[in-house]
């Protein structure tokens, strides 16, 4: 393949960035825009072209003579050598699932460029502050994102993953003057960087043991050890299962070394894609602009982390360990923020805790992923997801962001009744809310249905669990929508006009990705990525019996939804007060913030920090202000010998001679 | 009594120290500078000594004091054209009032 | 041996420069200090004779006293005022100034009484130097002669007048 176009890929948007970051202030704000959007627009076609080359082209660099995907390496460069092994390369990785996120990132991202032209300016058509720096930080963050993803090795991947995080800052922090967005950005930034410490120590850890950064070395297995025969014979993996496995191997607090590097590196992955202790950034970083958190926060950078464990699930496999801990976070982060969801008012918060939800189906899906059990059915299931998910939450983000561009307001009790003066964006909507409840045909029942069916394939316990939230999830999706669009008959207040659709700009994105979310489950997932590389048609290991409890569940969910939230009615009311404890709780979020700020706060701030600071003040800061008290009092005391007036430069002179001199007389001659 | 170099010396040397006390206690230039006359003279007096004393079959002592002079008289003029400057723009000529560059 | 004259002259002469030098620091008007440094050139002149150099005595009563006094008259003439040509010492620096001229008289003096042989030298014969000596000293180029300083000094003194005219003239 030729190395011109994935260059290019990463190229664009770098230059894009470049160009609108430091020229965008003396462009027109539309030029900035199109200019923006054109250039994604490149990257999307040539993004399309590369996944179709290798998906298609059946090349031999692609697929081999069984069929089997194979890793290539388009390009990796040496970037830095530090020693003979330690060598840091940049290049583009093209694998099953780097090229599906090619087309994903590419696709949202082009939608959100688009969508941005109409939504980043007012009623009147007057363009936001900083319209020029929110493309050129798209595109940035675009950028990070598609390393990200065909990083060759793990060193890469984490230097994408901070540039990532650093532009998810930066647009969370959009609105820089609002202090609720500084404090989001800031908080999302040092959640994440908190995680990453970990992810860096799990890097120095597996490196230093693997001996190899490169994600090729660390996950090669042989295309025949497959299923419950897997054995890896020879080659660069088999130095690593043994350094890992064999009784040397060193251990610590009970862990091997193999698994404390993956639950380190999975400590990452949990921050960027806000699983259970480290999800409080997500929620508040809906501060930034709605596109921002249909791009960022919902489609791309918070499957990151999902990214990270299947990009090294070969290594995951080895441990059975640390896919049962990926399993047990992600399933109470799913249970968790699908409780929280069902309570909250804000409808992006909404919408954010569905994330956190849906991506913790990802990691349950990956944790329960077996060779055994259908070709590691859970791991298919999962990129499906990642894949569907993408598409139809960017669609409920964008459909969310036209209503508050329209009400001018995050809470559903500004809405209500909506349908009548929206309809794009309330038929939109609505085909997300099917997907995501699970509804067939919509792209969110298959994967969601491969998700619970290899949960089942591993454990009755994980499928009725997630069964469970699948449930809630159709409930709390259903409950936004009714909230939203019916409920009651929204009134126009007086001085205001009605709201209405958007422009093309944004009715186009809304209507392509509700196209795609109806039709992507019918994507023979199975043929293109699975965890080895080897094709197959899941259509064969299709459960109809799980798919038709999963259907009913959803329709359940819908229903009960629809009992409370179709009318306006007093029902929620006596539910909530049925159940006040819970419903304070999950309104509360569980008290995570409190308990983080009383840990940092209380805790931290006090017993560590204080005691710290106080060192620094007095007995650092003390010895250096004592070396400058004792310079400054030494320099007071010497200053009147520099006194301008050359006759007591004179006597200084003439005693210093004279001394001279007595010496000379007394002593040496 | 024979009128030996020390003869001359003594007052060279009183007077080379009188010229140090004036230096260093006088406030007004001028008189600053008519010490340091007092200075030079007093190494003058102790060139031409020398010579006459020890090398009387030799000018150099008496060279180097008529070179002396010459620079003592081109010095002098100079410093006065610059105390007289000063005064111009300083109003005076106390030196120890005179502790800036800039006026 | 000396003549009885010339001790009695070396005394008066002696005795005037250490008095007027010492009143020439002393005194507080300026003025005066001027004229005592005119008396002590005037002794140092007759220092220069005693010794025989007529030519550099001519000299300095030429040019110290001539020149450089008129200069020193004519500069306080300029920069006082009659009245304010008193100053007041302060004792600090009073001291401070005794100290090193002292000190310089002390170390000095010791030096050269107990440590230098040679001042005690006797005056030896000599002829004093005539005119035609000096002047083919003054502008020779062999060995002992002085062409190359005395054009240096004819230079410095050009410069010096230029340097004069540029610093004294108003701006």
């Amino acid at each position: 393949m030729e190395v011109t176009i994935p260059i290019l890929i990463l190229a664009i948007p770098l230059f894009m960035f470049l160009v609108l970051g430091l020229l965008g202030m003396k462009m027109t704000h539309k030029l900035a825009g199109i200019l923006g959007t054109l250039g994604m627009g490149t990257v999307l076609v040539l993004s399309y072209y590369t996944a179709f080359t290798y998906f298609f082209s059946g090349a031999p660099e692609f697929v081999d003579a069984a069929g089997n995907r194979l890793q290539y390496l388009v390009f990796d460069q040496t970037w830095l050598q530090f020693t003979e092994k330690l060598i840091i390369k940049l290049g583009f990785l093209l694998d099953p699932i780097s090229a599906m996120m090619l087309v994903v990132i590419t696709t949202i991202s082009f939608m959100v460029h688009l969508y941005s032209l109409g939504y980043m300016r007012d009623h009147h058509g007057v363009y936001e502050h900083g319209f020029q720096r929110f493309y050129a930080f798209l595109s940035l963050f675009s950028f990070s994102m598609l390393g990200l993803v065909v990083a060759t090795n793990i060193f890469q991947m984490y230097i994408f993953w901070e540039l990532v995080g650093a532009s998810s800052y930066l647009l969370i922090g959009f609105y820089y003057i609002k202090p609720s967005a500084v404090s989001a950005s800031k908080k999302a930034f040092i959640v994440t960087r908190f995680a990453d410490l970990g992810f860096l120590i799990g890097i120095l850890v597996l490196s230093y043991y693997g001996g190899t950064f490169n994600f090729t070395d660390l996950t090669s297995i042989p295309v025949e050890g497959l299923a419950n025969t897997f054995q890896v014979s020879e080659g660069t993996a088999e130095g690593i299962r043994n350094i890992f496995q064999t009784s040397a191997a060193p251990v610590f607090m009970g862990g091997s070394v193999l698994t404390w590097a993956l639950v380190l590196i999975f400590m990452g992955g949990m921050g960027k894609s806000a699983m259970l202790p480290l999800h409080i950034w997500l929620p508040d970083a809906m501060e930034g602009p709605t596109p921002v958190s249909a791009l960022i926060h919902a489609a791309t950078m918070v499957v990151a982390g999902v990214y990270l464990v299947g990009r090294l699930f070969p290594l995951y496999l080895m441990e059975v360990t640390s896919l049962e801990i990926i399993t047990v976070v992600g399933a109470l982060t799913a249970f968790y923020a699908a409780m929280v969801a069902c309570t909250q008012v804000d409808i992006k918060r909404v919408l954010a805790f569905s994330t956190i939800s849906q991506i913790a189906f990802m990691m349950v899906s990956l944790g329960v992923a077996r060779p055994e059990f259908h070709h590691g059915l859970g791991y298919m299931a999962s990129m499906f997801h990642l894949f569907t998910h993408a598409m139809f939450k960017a669609l409920l983000f964008l459909g969310a962001g036209a209503l508050i561009h329209a009400i001018g307001s995050n809470d559903y009790t500004a809405m209500g009744g909506l349908r009548k003066h929206m309809p794009i964006t309330h038929i939109t909507f609505l085909i997300g809310c099917l997907a995501i409840a699970g509804i067939i045909p919509f792209s969110g029942f298959f994967s969601k249905d491969e998700i619970l069916s290899s949960c089942l394939g591993y454990d009755w316990v994980a499928y009725i669990w997630m069964s469970a939230v699948a449930g809630l999830t159709a409930f709390y999706m259903f409950r936004l929508y009714y909230l939203i669009f019916w409920w009651k008959d929204y009134k126009v207040q007086e001085g205001h006009h009605a709201p209405h659709d958007q422009p093309w700009t944004m009715s186009l994105p809304l209507i392509i990705l509700a196209a795609v979310s109806c039709v992507a489950g019918f994507i023979p997932f199975g043929n293109f990525v699975t965890w080895n590389g080897h094709p197959y048609d899941f259509m064969e290991h299709f459960d109809w019996s799980v798919a038709t409890v999963s259907l009913i569940i959803a329709v359940a969910g819908i229903a009960l939804a629809t009992v409370m939230y179709r009318k306006e009615n007093s029902l929620p009311e006596k539910f909530r007060n049925a159940v006040p404890a819970l419903w304070t709780w999950c309104y509360h979020r569980f008290y995570w913030d409190e308990l983080y700020m009383f840990i940092t706060h209380r805790i931290i701030f006090n017993g560590i920090c204080r005691p710290l600071a106080w060192f620094d003040r007095n007995i650092i800061d003390g010895t250096m202000d004592s070396f400058a008290t004792i310079t400054n009092k030494a320099s007071e005391a010497i200053k009147p010998l520099q006194s301008g007036q050359i006759q007591m430069y004179v006597w200084y002179y003439l005693i210093g001679a004279l001394a001279l001199g007595s010496i000379t007389v007394l002593c040496l001659i | 009594m024979e009128i030996t170099a020390i003869y001359y010396l003594v007052p060279a040397l009183i007077m080379f120290c009188c010229g140090v006390y004036g230096f260093i206690t006088r406030k007004n230039m001028i008189a600053m500078l008519i010490s340091l006359e007092l200075m030079l003279n007093a190494v003058d007096i102790n060139f031409v000594v020398f010579n006459r004393f020890l090398f009387p079959e030799q000018m150099e002592g008496m060279f180097f004091t008529l070179f002396a002079i010459a620079i003592a008289a081109a010095e002098t003029a100079l410093a006065i054209a610059i105390i007289i400057n000063i005064f111009r723009a300083a109003k005076n000529i106390d030196v120890r009032s005179l502790n800036e560059m800039k006026f | 041996m000396e003549s009885v004259g010339s001790i009695i002259m070396y005394f008066i002469v002696a005795l005037a420069m250490i008095v007027f030098s010492v009143m020439a620091v002393t005194t507080r008007k300026i003025l005066r200090a001027a004229t005592y440094l005119l008396f002590t050139l005037f002794a140092a002149a007759v220092v220069y004779f005693m010794l025989d150099y007529e030519f550099l005595g001519a000299v300095q009563i030429a040019v110290y006293a001539g020149g450089i006094v008129v200069l020193f008259v004519f500069a306080i003439l300029l920069t006082s005022r009659p009245g304010d040509n008193t100053e007041r010492l302060t004792s600090k620096s009073r001291v401070l100034g005794a100290i090193a001229a002292v000190a310089t008289l002390a170390i000095a003096g010791y030096a050269l009484v107990s440590r230098c042989s040679m001042a005690f030298a006797q005056k030896p014969e000599m002829e004093a130097p005539d005119m035609q000596a000096i002047g083919t000293s003054l502008l020779g180029t062999g060995a002992g002669q002085y062409l190359l300083p005395f054009e240096a000094v004819s230079v410095l003194l050009l410069a010096c007048i230029i340097g004069g005219v540029v610093i004294a003239r108003k701006r």
